[in-house]
Parts: structure tokens; C-alpha cells; sequence
């Protein structure tokens, strides 16, 4: 980030710069949460999606001078159809097995470790960035402070981003659908409902939602390395644990209180900021399981 | 199914054959392997290797002991790895220990995490997992902070040059491998791997039936991280230059998870044999381009879930179990 204002102000500084971070944060995080609703997965290879739409920016915009804003939609489409591939060769097979929540999570514990290595082979281990005059704006003021561009342009192309993913799934017969088969599949199935078919789909979706953030991601992360997966796998997780898991809506306020806390650490403790997310992990899961807006469920 | 029941499934259970063999067997577990070591090491030339693979066996059966036995995942290995490799470091450098003794000191270190991690437990399978996960990085984080350098030399790094011993770190390594294979015989064949089979089987019964369930996982977990300290700190006294990201690095977890599953969870000679098989390959092959190993064993994951999740062991039992001539016995 390296931009600092006067010292008066940080603090409000650290609060509206956090505020639009956690915009961002949102659609950073939403396609994990989307995934776990789809199948009751921790989709571990999410931070790998995520540099891999990273990628994807970079390349569109140094062949073909396409703008990363543009990119965020153009990936949307290969990170959905990924998504459903694996939903629908992978995960039949996991829930006949004898422990399918463990080898769930090592499954895409593989997959995850196959993404890292298919970006490491075609782009080298060394980390990419694209200039910031990739992007239409320099820098933004407001209330008297100036706020780098990037926080700017990555929080509006995820306000429509995470408007239409929203609208999807509250306000069309597809997400009732997504809705009902989230609920209870067998109910779904019994009620007519292609419920393989709309799981399979929100899984996809919920790739597409993290390709998408990549594109932003390699501005707002300082640029982008194969190895970087984990590390955004975790945050991501801290996000939707906070918010709770499986409420889109819990993803949205626990992003902008991330985004907050994130930048008045990077403010006042800076070389402690990158504790954040794995503290907030570790405390989420001992105080409140259940996360912020989450009824009891178990975890435990 | 809540608290933490799991139904891995655990092979070679039952009867094996004679008497002799059963009594013989386990201990030759034991000292086949380090055996292998003692003549490799006047055979083949690379001894860094053969320290790294010893103590990669010696990590494969500490995931064994945690996740084979009691159904806990630990994504967060590799703290337990990190820590024994700093608390070692210190050891050697502000309290002049030697190396042996700093590698002791070590497993301490990795217990005294261990047991500070020890409310994670009341966590189910993926959360505990991905807890550990942020637990490790969260390790990562603090020794590597430059805040912090007057103590652990921040993001820069151990030199332990000065106590350098190949012949001591050698043998201490193939020593952590037979302790920690012996360490599986053990749990195996008494009474509490029969506990801990029974906790992973159904906590709750196993609860009712007079087991303290808490404690006896407990008692893994710290066996487990024990040996990942030990294994860290003979690691980082082995290569004897080191920086905070070669020990605290996810790539010791996904290593020695793999080697496990590959040779089978819950067997006694599985992650013994996976682990001196992969590491074997992954030297033949991949120290000269890494990524293609990753590729490859990202796919090795993905295929054992999917059609062997017991391992070489499982795939071993299945064909032991449909011999021809077994058939007209059933």
C-alpha cells in the first residue's frame, strides 16, 4: 500500500480506505461462501482461482490491451464452466466415500496444489503486477483525503458484480431454486428440482465470483505469485467464517469490518497487519463459531 | 454425527497371520527402515537427502498418528516443523546447547505449542483443519516479523554453521524415523490405539464406555507435534542456514499428507513406504523443476481421494483379497 497521509487523519483515512477495501473484500471472499453452499465444501484451491484470474488480467491486458475492469467479466465465463467440471467429475464420488468432509478438503487440497503449478509452469514462480495505468483513474479525492484509484475502481466493479450475483440469487426463479436446493437437496429433487444441475451451477458461480476478484486482486494485492493461494485461501475463509457461513449477506458486512480492521492495522502496526486475517480465523472459531449473524450450527 | 466422529478406514485390523508374525512383524517395522539407512548412507553420497528423508518418514507417521488414528487433519503441520526449528536455533545460538540436545529442545517446542493449541479440539474436521492452517501461518507471521528481531532475527534468518555435525544430525534423524514408526507399532498394538480407534470410531460411546476422549486425543496430538518439532529442529541444523519461510512453509504439511495417504493412513509400514518413495522421486525428478512435482502431486492427491483413499496399502489389501483360489474360501 505504501501511501500515507498526514497523521491527523489517519484515522478516518484508515476507515474510508478500509470501507472501500471491503467491497472488494466481499466479492474477494463471496465465491468460497458460494461454493460451501453449494456443496458443503471448503473449496481450498478459492486463493488459486483468485491468482488465476490474476493471470488471466495480465495476459488479456499485455496481448490484447483489454482493460482489467473488462477482464473481471470475461473470465467469468471459463472459471464458471471450470467450476461446474469439477463440481460434476469430482464430487460424486466424494460423497460415497466413507469420511467425505476430510477428503473433501484434501481433495481440493490437490487441486489446489495443481492450479499453483499450472500458474508456476506458464507464467514463472516470480510475482506479476500490471502499472495502476492499466486502470482509468490515478487517484480519488474525498472529504479532503485522496485515496489510491485502485480502491476505487476494484470497489465499483465489485458493487455490480456482487449486485447481480445478489439479485440472482434473491430475486430470480434460479436462485429460488439455488435457495431450495441449499436447504435440503432431497427436498429440491422431490419438489421437481434439477438439483445436481442448480448446485453444480452455484458451484460454478462461486468460481467465477473469485476469478472475477483476481482481476482486481493483482492491483489491490501489490501484484501476484503462483504461491500467493494459501495465504488468500485463508483470508478469504476468515471473511465468511466472520460473517457466517452459507449467509451471502453475513460475507458483505464481515468483509467491510475486515477491510476496516485491515487498514487501521496497516496504519498504526504495520508490520503486524498481515496477522489479521489468521487471527481473526483463530478467534472467530473459539468465541463464535457460528459467526456474526450465524444461528447455532454445529462446527463442533 | 457431531463432535468429530470419523469413519477412515483403518486397514490391517484383524487377524495377520501366525503368531510369530504378528510379534515379529512390528519390529521389523522398526528396523528394516532404519537398518536401510545406516548401509545408504555409506552407499550413496547426498547424506542431506537421506536426513531429509528420514525425518519426512518420521513427519508422514506423525500425520499418521493424528489424522490415522484419531481423524484430525492438520493442515498447520508445518508450525510444529517451524518452531522446533526455531526454538532449536535459539538454543544453539543465545544458550550455547549442542545440537542433539537443541533438537530435544525443539520437540519441546512443538509440545508447548501443541498443548497451547489444544481448544481446537472442540473444532469438526474442515474447521480444524483450515484453524490449524491460520494457526501455522499465524507463526509464520510473528517470527518472521521484523519487529521482532532482537529475538527470533526476524525475516533474516538462523545460521547454525558454527555447531555444524553430519555425522550427529545423520544419526539423530534416522533415530527420529525409528521412534516415530516405533511410536505407530506402539499405538497400534495396545490399548490406547484401541482407544483412540474407538474415539475416532463414535466419541460419543467411547465416552460412555469409561474413555476420557479429550485426553487420549490429546496425548496424540502432542506425540505428533512432538515430532515435527524434533524433525524441524533437525532440519534447520542439518541445512544449518535457514529462513523463516524454509520452515514454517505449507509444502512440509502437503508433503508429508501426501506421503501418508500415498502409502496408506492408519497402517504401520504405509507412510514409511510412501515417504522413502515420493521423496525418492521427487529428488530424481523434481529439485531441478519443482512445479512440475507440485503438478504431479496435486494430481496424485486428487486421484488417491478418488480411487484409493486407503493408499498403496488398500490397493495392496484389495488385490491380497481377491486372489483367485481366495474366493472359494468366502
Amino acid at each position: 500500500m505504501g501511501y500515507l497521509p498526514g497523521a491527523g487523519v489517519l484515522f478516518e483515512f484508515a476507515v474510508v480506505g478500509g470501507v472501500l477495501l471491503g467491497i472488494y473484500y466481499a466479492l474477494f471472499a463471496m465465491g468460497l461462501n458460494v461454493v460451501f453452499g453449494a456443496q458443503r465444501i471448503i473449496n481450498l484451491a478459492h486463493g488459486d482461482i483468485v491468482v488465476l484470474g490474476g493471470y488471466a488480467a495480465w495476459e488479456l491486458y499485455e496481448t490484447a490491451h483489454l482493460s482489467p475492469i473488462v477482464a473481471a467479466v470475461v473470465v467469468l465465463p471459463f472459471a464458471i464452466a471450470l467450476g461446474f467440471a469439477v463440481h460434476r467429475y469430482l464430487t460424486p464420488r466424494l460423497t460415497k466415500s466413507a469420511d467425505p468432509e476430510t477428503l473433501s478438503l484434501i481433495l481440493f487440497f490437490g487441486l489446489s496444489q495443481v492450479f499453483e503449478a499450472a500458474a508456476s509452469l506458464i507464467f514463472g514462480p516470480n510475482e506479476h503486477s500490471l502499472p495502476t495505468s492499466a486502470l482509468p483513474v490515478s487517484s480519488l479525492h474525498l472529504l479532503g483525503e485522496s485515496y489510491p484509484g485502485i480502491w476505487w475502481v476494484a470497489a465499483l466493479v465489485s458493487i455490480p458484480i456482487l449486485g447481480v450475483f445478489l439479485w440472482l440469487l434473491y430475486r430470480t426463479p434460479f436462485g429460488l431454486r439455488v435457495r431450495a436446493v441449499m436447504s435440503s437437496a432431497s427436498e429440491a429433487a422431490t419438489a421437481g428440482i434439477e438439483s445436481r444441475l442448480v448446485s453444480g451451477l452455484f458451484f460454478g458461480i462461486g468460481f467465477g465470483l473469485a476469478a472475477a476478484a483476481g482481476t482486481m486482486g493483482i492491483f489491490i494485492f501489490g501484484g501476484i505469485a503462483p504461491t500467493d493461494g494459501v495465504a488468500l485461501t485463508i483470508t478469504a475463509f476468515a471473511i465468511i467464517v466472520f460473517g457466517s457461513l452459507g449467509n451471502p449477506v453475513g460475507t458483505v458486512i464481515a468483509a467491510l469490518i475486515f477491510g476496516v480492521v485491515t487498514q487501521l492495522a496497516q496504519v498504526y502496526a504495520p508490520s503486524w497487519s498481515n496477522l489479521v486475517p489468521y487471527a481473526l480465523v483463530i478467534l472467530t472459531m473459539l468465541l463464535r463459531p457460528q459467526g456474526l449473524l450465524g444461528r447455532r450450527q454445529r462446527v463442533a | 454425527m457431531s463432535l468429530s466422529a470419523r469413519q477412515v478406514p483403518v486397514i490391517g485390523e484383524g487377524k495377520q497371520g501366525p503368531r510369530w508374525r504378528r510379534s515379529l512383524s512390528p519390529g521389523l517395522a522398526v528396523a528394516i527402515p532404519v537398518l536401510a539407512f545406516l548401509v545408504a548412507v555409506h552407499v550413496y553420497s547426498n547424506e542431506l537427502l537421506l536426513v531429509d528423508m528420514a525425518i519426512y518418514i518420521a513427519l508422514a507417521q506423525g500425520i499418521n498418528i493424528i489424522y490415522g488414528f484419531t481423524g484430525y487433519l492438520p493442515f498447520g503441520y508445518f508450525g510444529f516443523f517451524g518452531i522446533g526449528a526455531y526454538v532449536a536455533g535459539y538454543g544453539i545460538v543465545h544458550l550455547g546447547l549442542s545440537g542433539p540436545v537443541a533438537a530435544l529442545f525443539g520437540g519441546v517446542g512443538g509440545v508447548v505449542v501443541g498443548a497451547v493449541m489444544l481448544p481446537l479440539f472442540r473444532l469438526k474436521g474442515a474447521y480444524f483443519a483450515l484453524t490449524t492452517l491460520a494457526v501455522g501461518e499465524a507463526l509464520y507471521a510473528i517470527v518472521s516479523n521484523p519487529s521482532l528481531t532482537k529475538i527470533t532475527n526476524g525475516p533474516y534468518g538462523l545460521n547454525l554453521a558454527a555447531v555444524y555435525s553430519s555425522g550427529w544430525s545423520f544419526g539423530m534423524a534416522v533415530g527420529l524415523a525409528g521412534v516415530s514408526i516405533l511410536a505407530v507399532v506402539l499405538i497400534k498394538n495396545s490399548r490406547y490405539g484401541m482407544t483412540l480407534k474407538a474415539i475416532r470410531d463414535d466419541p460419543y460411546s467411547a465416552a460412555m464406555a469409561g474413555i476420557n476422549v479429550a485426553r487420549d486425543r490429546f496425548y496424540a496430538w502432542l506425540i505428533a507435534a512432538a515430532i515435527a518439532g524434533v524433525g524441524g529442529a533437525i532440519y534447520g541444523w542439518a541445512i544449518s542456514v535457514f529462513y523463516p519461510q524454509d520452515v514454517f512453509d505449507v509444502t512440509v504439511s502437503v508433503f508429508a499428507i501426501v506421503f501418508a495417504l500415498f502409502g496408506g493412513i492408519g497402517t504401520i509400514w504405509g507412510p514409511t513406504l510412501g515417504a522413502a518413495v515420493l521423496y525418492a522421486v521427487y529428488n530424481v525428478v523434481g529439485v531441478s523443476n519443482p512445479q512440475y512435482f507440485q503438478l504431479i502431486y496435486g494430481l496424485v492427491i486428487v486421484l488417491l481421494v478418488l480411487f484409493a483413499p486407503r493408499g498403496l496399502a488398500g490397493i495392496a489389501r484389495y488385490l491380497h483379497e481377491h486372489r483367485p483360489f481366495m474366493r472359494s474360501s468366502r
